[in-house]
């Protein structure tokens, strides 16, 4: 076995991608947020949060329950509209438009900027229908033959198209938790978007199904910018390569992630990460 | 290609293992080639190449705190569990054996470049020669068994420490016969003992990872219990 004669080159690529967020210079900022506030009546739940989200890479949001993390997440694509007394205010910009501009479609924010919920929740409709949804919607597909390739694009990349080739027109709901989970990112995938947004979308799976779901992450990285709001900080350590943490409606840090686990800046972040009472 | 075990379902995490297993085999052979041209330099009174070993170590050095990185990094990040928990922690320790190692090797390289002028015969050299020999196969076994996660080949390789010690003994007692026989014998062959001494320890390195790959492939450590037992099953 010759591999002590220094022939063995060492894959420093992989370990630039996922240890050396560095390489996301490359990346440019694709969502950037500066000082957004958000009330719900006369309650602030969020205080002034500003940050960037690069380009095709995993930022996730950690902190403990009722931190703000996915009040924040609702922001991004203006799900917090739906909520009645909701205020939100400063500025979200998604390649450098106002996503809260009077002009701006929501409809169309909402396919552009998709999203995955803790808890599964596909339509009450067949495995095909739930992905074709979206698209027929937006009439993205001219013809039958456009649409069946979008839905079986949609469940390839989200890694389901062999699992459920043969039974398209069963039910969504007969799929097992991990995988109604990767049929509704393929949904949110069908309508085409930029950026993806997770609600812990962990928490209600087993730990192979997690496995299988960040491993699909990792993959969708490459092509989606993805936000991912958990609270298993093990999680974000696992999946993202920049990291945010909140507490009590505040931007704590933000930074590379593994700078953020090995060494934080803020006592704060050191004490919610070791598991230390502040 | 080093043996990983089973695949992750996340493949990052598959690829960052093999990568410090890669990392250790390439910092091994780094070391390996450092003892070579070491002694040879000190056999040879070879200058050049005891001035490339020397700088050579700079990169050693840097191989052991990139290692270091990259384990801390996946401890932090991947919470790895069992066989992969143990390659990481092992990988840490053999790192820095592998580093010590490479030290001993910069050793000869200056300890060559003292040796000039002197009064040596070939005779001196022959103990050197047969120790470096010998102590070369052991780091190489030990990383084999630490790359391959062999339980056995680890246990001989720490059975095989009592050869070197006795090597360094006869060794020893070889270079004051010469000192005793004619004092203008003396300042080489001190320095040549502490070269043997400088093998001596690279010999117990080699015996440190041996002890690691145990523990990698069985999760146990292999205590002097272990090592006898074998020792018996080999002679019934």
């Amino acid at each position: 076995m010759d591999v002590l004669a220094g022939k063995v080159k060492v894959t420093s690529k992989t370990l630039d991608q996922t240890m050396n967020p560095a390489e996301l210079m490359d990346h440019p900022i694709r969502l950037t947020a500066r000082d957004v506030t958000v009330h719900y009546g006369e309650k602030q739940a969020l205080h002034g949060i500003s940050i960037d989200i690069p380009d095709r890479a995993v930022t996730s949001f950690i902190g403990p329950s009722g931190c703000g993390k996915s009040t924040f997440l609702r922001c991004i694509n203006r799900m917090n509209d739906t909520i009645e007394g909701a205020k939100v205010g400063g500025k979200i910009e998604l390649d450098g438009e106002d996503i809260y501009s009077p002009d701006l479609d929501v409809v169309e924010l909402r396919a552009r900027v998709g999203m995955v919920f803790q808890k599964p929740n596909p339509f009450p409709k067949s495995i095909y229908d739930n992905v074709a949804y979206g698209p027929r919607i937006h009439g993205l597909a001219k013809s039958k033959a456009d649409l069946d390739e979008i839905v079986v694009s949609s469940l390839r990349k989200a890694g389901l198209f062999e699992e459920v080739k043969d039974r398209l027109s069963e039910p969504g709901t007969g799929l097992s938790g991990g995988q109604q989970q990767r049929l509704c990112i393929a949904r949110a995938i069908a309508v085409g978007p930029e950026v993806i947004l997770m609600d812990e979308p962990c928490s209600a799976l087993d730990p192979i199904a997690t496995a299988i779901i960040e491993e699909l992450i990792d993959e969708l990285r490459e092509n989606y910018t993805i936000v991912i709001v958990t609270h298993s900080m093990q999680q974000a350590a696992r999946v993202s390569q920049k990291t945010a943490f909140f507490h009590l409606g505040n931007l704590i840090e933000h930074g590379d992630t593994e700078d953020i686990f090995t060494n934080p800046v803020n006592k704060q972040t050191q004490d919610y990460i070791m598991g230390r009472i502040g | 290609m080093p043996n990983t075990g089973t695949d992750h379902i996340v493949t990052s995490y598959n690829e960052e293992l093999l990568s410090l297993a890669q990392a250790i085999a390439e910092m091994g052979g780094q070391v390996e080639v450092a003892i070579e041209n070491g002694t040879r330099a000190l056999l040879k009174l070879d200058r050049e190449l005891a001035d490339l070993t020397i700088i050579a170590d700079q990169r050693i050095d840097d191989m052991q705190r990139e290692i270091d990185d990259m384990a801390v990094s996946m401890i932090a990040r991947r919470q790895p569990m069992a066989s992969d928990l143990r390659a990481i922690i092992t990988a840490i320790h053999v790192a820095s054996d592998l580093e010590r190692i490479g030290d001993m090797a910069k050793q000869l390289a200056r300890r060559s470049l003292k040796l000039e002028g002197l009064n040596l015969q070939p005779t001196f050299y022959n103990g050197v020669k047969n120790m470096t020999a010998l102590v070369m196969r052991q780091v190489k076994d030990a990383l084999d068994a630490y790359g391959n996660r062999e339980e056995a080949a680890s246990i001989e390789v720490c059975n095989r420490d009592d050869e070197v010690d006795a090597m360094y003994t006869s060794l020893f007692r070889e270079l004051l016969t010469y000192m005793l026989e004619d004092p203008r014998n003396i300042t080489a062959c001190t320095h040549l003992l502490f070269c043997a001494k400088s093998l001596e320890r690279v010999g117990d390195h080699a015996t440190n990872i041996a002890e690691r790959a145990y523990y990698l492939a069985t999760g146990k450590q292999l205590t002097s219990d272990v090592q006898e037992l074998q020792r018996q099953q080999i002679k019934a």
